[in-house]
């Protein structure tokens, strides 16, 4: 258990639901959550999740920190917000379910090998470097993310939707080298490491 | 009125009943078979001049009685309103022309039909007098309030507050009932956010500012006698005896016994207590909830929802009391707002908080950080651990918190149940009706409320789960018994705002039926009728049936055993007069006489005509008037055979007129009545019911006559069915032409 997990154990002391409030974006939107169910109901993922959205706020009312803690459902959420548009209480749930993801990375408690996982953190460093995304960089990145053959394997398979690509200049190899960034780099460095220290002090603050 | 009795035809020709009847041929039926004194033809009789028409023979004395063939007898009745002049409607727009198709080749039938309306009721009014009223009591502007909690207390405010002096007679030593226990109420004002003040202080604090309420603390009723407008009220405690106009019972309701609920922890350790015993414990506390036990601040708290409600094992309230979620989500607040941080959980199965300012309250409960599980309790046990089955998560849990509310329901205090008690030796109350309750042989520990002197129980009748009887629907107030209101949670499980309002009708409907009483006038549905049951003495066999089947009680008996009636109990519906087998209970304005002379009066064509007669006696409150909707959508036939006759109410069916209609040649006779059973629309609570048991026996009559049973036929007709009356009408068309016509036919 990672040593802030621990002190949020200590801290809320079963009290998840105000944990959650604390720590997850539009977390308090859930309290007005009266279950009837319609967000799993909309949800187009949501029979493959371990929990759908309703369960996951029943657990969280009911204190089971471990179950939320310790599923991989959020991480499944894509995004369609059908649930937003129909919640008849205003709960921001696929925000919510994010925020979930999130708090779960960084408590150290975020599913191992978990797809989505693995490309938001593919996604993020790729954006960190120059502030855009680096379309052929990211793809390539995802070719080889399960080790050097598979990613070899891979791109030969797509070779063909490759060359299409280039010719109907929707990819540009230069890109392999530098690629196009924002214009003030420097300018985006700094924004980046402001809010990391933003985020760091309020860590800090909730630990105290 | 003039001693000679003149009966004045009028025949209206508008709304098309000029163009597609023959009205030459129908003034000639009324005076050539019909004989009545005169009749006239108008082409627009509802009109300022037609009436006026009316008006001025009336006033001439050319007019004592009146035969006016228009439009329904339900429609324009502002028009034709003559005070208490006799007068038949004879229904040619909605009854005829309206329910009949345009089409030469059904002409001829669709003009028989406005012949026999029209010779039905020129012998019908000739039957009529006027009625006048009995003067039997007079104006007594004072309500008796039982009960001194908040809906008695409303009730009495109310009645004061509208020039009618109130008196409370309260049992206990202070006013304010279970409320007066309350540490705070649920919320009746906008934005229904927090518990408020009980208002109980103000409103004791009103009543005794005001010289026109008395109350009587420590006090019952020893013995209630009379009727409306002449109630006498033997009230002990204060050992006076007064007059009353109306009487309002709110004696509210009874805790549901939490000691039959030694499963959810109940007298097994002090810190699971009631709802009620929370208020109390909240109201003592100085400052922190303290739990029972040791004393120990109240950190975390469990109410556990529909303790010993909605559930059908033994000892337990089959109903939803309506009250608790909110009274949970309501206590839960206390806690919040005595520290935020106290963990609150209600395990609720179905969470019901009715009304706008109950939502508004569930999501403050909310807001404030109550949790809601939907769970099902299995098991509190000694150590107040609650498990249950968590019904979204589909898993087992269980919490251990320092407290355990039980939200448990209540008991409504209506007193005897007087039909459990009704007299097995009696014959003719077997004979009579309540077979439904052939099996109950319940033994009543109950103490009687209002100690009625009433032959039929010391109480006001009750109708399922204890509450007292009441048409749900039309007349939440009215209980079986004229002139006493019951309001509260003793007529239904309620809140305290619910309370309040239903005390405010009650009080209205109490301070009406003093008014009517005094003017010889019916309460609902008949409001304002004047006749009221006569009973020709000489004939009576003391069957004392009309005293057991009177749904509202009206008929005591004297020392002799004959009936002694009590006009201001009456509703006027005639159940009395269905059930007098030598038929001599009658109404100036409706009595055996005005039906079988219609039935009389009906031509029946010779059985090769192939044309029957089905005689339909159908409900004036219901099934009338969707037959007369049925016409006015304009695309409902019924059967040109059918001769319609409203009646008071089916318990008013005499079963002579079904005899004397299939004697006279009848081929069918279709009677249509409200719903009958625990959830009925009967506007006389139990007419539609009776007349469904005497029809059960209608049988042996047929046997002897040797008919088929099926050419009578009884049906439950609400108002909306628009289509299914007149649908059975044209069953019974085509029964008859199936097993053929009555051989009765001279």
């Amino acid at each position: 258990m990672s040593d802030l997990n621990q002190k949020m154990v200590e801290k809320y002391k079963g009290n998840f639901l105000q944990e959650v409030i604390n720590n997850v974006e539009e977390g308090e939107t859930m309290k007005m959550c009266m279950q009837c169910g319609v967000c799993s109901g909309s949800c187009p993922l949501g029979p493959h999740w371990e929990y759908p959205p309703q369960h996951i706020f029943m657990l969280i009312r009911a204190g089971k920190r471990d179950e939320v803690l310790n599923t991989d459902s959020f991480w499944n959420c894509t995004s369609c917000y059908n649930c937003i548009a129909r919640c008849p209480r205003g709960v921001q749930i696929t925000h919510v379910m994010h925020g979930l993801a999130r708090y779960q990375k960084v408590l150290g408690l975020a599913p191992k090998n978990q797809p989505t996982e693995k490309f938001s953190q593919l996604f993020w460093d790729n954006l960190v470097q120059k502030g855009r995304v680096n379309e052929l960089k990211l793809g390539l990145s995802l070719y080889f993310m399960n080790g050097f053959g598979e990613g070899i394997k891979t791109a030969l398979k797509n070779q063909k939707l490759g060359m299409a690509m280039m010719k109907a200049k929707r990819m540009n190899p230069a890109e392999m080298f530098g690629g196009h960034g924002v214009k003030d780099p420097a300018g985006f460095q700094k924004m980046v490491k402001k809010a990391h220290e933003l985020e760091a002090a309020r860590i800090a603050g909730e630990e105290s | 009125m003039a001693d000679e009795m003149k009966v004045a035809g009028y025949i209206c020709t508008g709304c098309g009943i000029g163009d597609r009847l023959d009205a030459g041929q129908l003034e000639m039926i009324a005076t050539r078979e019909g004989r009545i004194a005169s009749c006239k033809q108008h082409e627009f009789l509802c009109s300022a001049e037609g009436v006026k028409m009316i008006k001025d023979d009336i006033d001439s004395g050319e007019a004592t009685h009146l035969m006016i063939a228009a439009c329904s007898r339900r429609a324009k009745t502002d028009a034709f309103s003559f005070g208490e002049i006799p007068m038949a409607r004879a229904n040619l727009r909605e009854g005829v022309i309206w329910i009949r198709p345009e089409d030469p080749e059904q002409d001829e039938t669709t003009q028989e039909m406005a012949d026999d309306y029209i010779r039905m009721a020129c012998n019908e009014v000739k039957q009529m007098n006027k009625p006048e009223r009995s003067g039997e009591q007079e104006l007594n502007k004072n309500i008796l309030v039982v009960g001194g909690g908040v809906t008695g207390m409303t009730a009495a405010i109310e009645a004061s507050k509208a020039g009618y002096p109130a008196t409370i007679v309260e049992k206990s030593d202070h006013l304010g009932g279970a409320l007066a226990g309350f540490s705070k109420k649920v919320p009746s004002k906008a934005p229904y956010a927090e518990p408020e003040d009980t208002g109980i202080a103000e409103m004791i604090a009103a009543i005794e500012a005001d010289d026109t309420i008395t109350v009587h603390l420590n006090s019952k009723l020893a013995k209630t006698s009379g009727a409306p407008g002449r109630f006498v009220a033997e009230i002990e405690g204060a050992g006076v005896t007064s007059e009353f106009g109306a009487i309002i019972q709110a004696t509210g309701f009874t805790p549901y016994d939490a000691n039959n609920l030694p499963e959810l922890g109940y007298g097994k350790t002090p810190d699971v207590v009631t709802q009620l015993e929370l208020e109390a414990l909240v109201k003592d506390a100085d400052g922190a909830i303290k739990r029972p036990s040791d004393g120990k601040e109240v950190e975390s708290v469990v109410f556990v929802q529909c303790a010993g409600q909605r559930s059908t094992k033994e000892n337990h309230l089959e109903y939803c009391s309506g009250f608790c979620c909110t009274t949970s989500i309501k206590q839960a607040m206390y806690f919040k707002e005595a520290n935020g941080d106290i963990n609150t959980t209600i395990l609720f199965d179905d969470l019901r908080t009715p009304g706008a300012a109950g939502e508004d309250f569930y999501r403050a409960g909310q807001e404030a950080g109550v949790t809601f599980r939907k769970g099902k309790v299995s098991e509190v046990d000694g150590s107040l651990n609650v498990k249950f089955d968590d019904l979204i998560l589909g898993m087992e849990d269980n919490i251990q918190p320092d407290l355990v509310v039980l939200a448990t329901g209540m008991v409504p205090n209506s007193g005897v149940n007087i039909e459990a008690i009704a007299p097995k030796d009696d014959e003719e109350a077997e004979a009579g009706e309540q077979t439904e309750n052939d099996d109950v042989v319940a033994v009543i520990d109950a103490e009687s409320i209002l100690n009625l002197d009433y032959r039929q129980g010391p109480d006001v009748p009750q109708l399922v789960n204890g509450f007292t009887d009441s048409h749900f629907i039309c007349f939440p107030y009215e209980t079986r018994r004229t002139g006493i209101y019951t309001a509260g949670p003793v007529r239904r499980p309620m809140d305290v705002e619910q309370a309040k309002s239903d005390a405010m009708g009650a009080a209205m409907k109490a301070i009406q039926a003093a008014e009517n009483a005094a003017l010889g006038r019916a309460a609902h549905p008949r409001s304002g009728d004047l006749s009221f049951p006569k009973f020709r003495l000489e004939g009576c066999t003391q069957c004392k049936r009309c005293t057991v089947e009177c749904p509202f009680g009206a008929i005591n008996e004297d020392e002799k055993g004959y009936p002694q009636f009590n006009e201001a109990r009456c509703r006027r519906c005639g159940t009395c007069m269905g059930a007098c087998p030598v038929r001599v209970i009658s109404f100036e304005n409706y009595n055996i006489m005005t039906v079988s002379e219609q039935i009389k009066n009906v031509d029946i064509p010779d059985e090769f005509d192939e044309k029957p007669r089905i005689l339909v006696l159908a409900c004036e409150n219901d099934a009338y008037p969707a037959l007369d909707m049925a016409a006015a959508t304009g695309k409902i036939e019924y059967s040109a055979f059918a001769r319609v006759i409203p009646v008071r109410c089916l318990g008013s069916v005499s079963t002579i007129w079904i005899q004397e209609s299939l004697d006279s040649g009848f081929d069918g006779v279709v009677l249509m009545g409200c719903k009958k059973g625990a959830d009925y629309q009967c506007h006389f609570v139990k007419g539609s019911e009776m007349a469904h048991y005497r029809m059960g026996k209608i049988g042996d009559t047929l046997e002897t006559l040797s008919l088929e049973k099926e050419r009578v036929a009884i049906y439950e007709v609400a108002i909306t069915d628009i289509e299914k009356a007149p649908q059975y009408i044209n069953d019974m068309a085509a029964t008859i032409e199936e097993i053929g016509m009555s051989p009765f036919k001279f």
